[in-house]
């Protein structure tokens, strides 16, 4: 085996664990992003129908 | 698999950016002939030059959407500069990670500030001071613009990292790609095809975490339209 495998090997490695932490981290983004826009918009359907019932 | 394509979300144009992936691994790791010189450490480059062309052209979109941001104020233009920018840095992280490692068995060393390595670690820094600068004050109008400014200048660094090689002596080699005989005259014809494949993949990679980052911000912008709303309406609620 080239004894420079594990300089190719680590290079490589990298860029598919930092390449898929990225992705993970987009996914996790996104996944909060859309609950909290869900909570939001059960918020605001609740308050106009507060103010509805009050008109 | 198709778990993980569910978790991370991977749209169709994910999996064919994913077998690209798989494709050019095979074709850089094994497909190619092995360097006679430097050996199988030199395969570092397929991916290496794939994430510097990216880690440029990411910053080149950043300069050029903030010139038209400049222009026009319009939010579309801001969101495609900051995700270019975060984006791009992922790419400039394999560049400066990659790199080292390829130099430390043929060069002896980790780093050297040699025109080329320095360059990179300059854009490199400028893209932290611009990432930085949107976590802690991008609300702030005033920090958008000195952010499009910021994302012009750095485009300057842009040339200098690419001509290095040609307008000063240093360790880095000279570019296998451009050259005066050609596009990848000083290659192989295996190699050449090896790493333009890597390029197209990168570029596809490129454009698809593009418009998931750019997704991602519009769910932001979503997200305080509708607290601005609930504000609006009940003072005190959110973020009490």
């Amino acid at each position: 085996m080239d004894q420079n495998f594990w300089y190719l090997f680590s290079a490589y490695t990298l860029i598919w664990v930092g390449l898929f932490l990225y992705l993970f981290t987009i996914a996790g983004r996104e996944k909060k992003l859309a609950e909290e826009i869900a909570e939001l918009k059960a918020a605001v359907e609740e308050l106009e129908s507060k103010e509805e019932g009050r008109a | 698999m198709a778990g993980l394509a569910t978790r991370l979300r991977i749209t169709p144009f994910g999996l064919i950016c994913l077998v690209g992936l798989v494709a050019s691994l095979y074709l850089s790791l094994i497909w190619a002939p092995r360097e006679r010189v430097m050996g199988d450490v030199q395969r570092i480059m397929y991916f290496h030059v794939a994430s510097a062309w990216i880690a440029e052209f990411a910053f080149v979109l950043v300069g050029v959407s903030s010139v038209i941001y400049l222009w026009l104020r319009e939010r579309r233009w801001d969101i495609v500069a900051y995700s270019a920018a975060e984006v791009g840095f992922v790419f400039c992280c394999f560049v400066m990670i990659t790199g080292p490692i390829w130099g430390k068995p043929v060069w002896g060393t980790w780093w050297t500030w040699d025109p080329r390595l320095t360059f990179s670690m300059i854009l490199w820094l400028i893209y932290v001071a611009y990432l930085m600068l949107r976590v802690y004050g991008d609300d702030m109008p005033q920090v958008k613009t000195f952010l499009a400014v910021l994302g012009i200048l750095g485009t300057i660094d842009i040339p200098f990292i690419h001509f290095a090689t040609m307008w000063w002596r240093g360790l880095h080699p000279d570019s296998l790609v451009m050259t005066e005989e050609g596009l990848g005259a000083g290659m192989e014809v295996d190699m050449r095809i090896a790493l333009a494949v890597s390029a197209v993949v990168f570029t596809l990679l490129f454009f698809y975490l593009m418009q998931r980052r750019m997704a991602l911000e519009r769910l932001r912008d979503e997200a305080e339209d509708l607290r601005e709303r609930v504000e609006h309406r009940h003072p005190g609620t959110v973020g009490a």
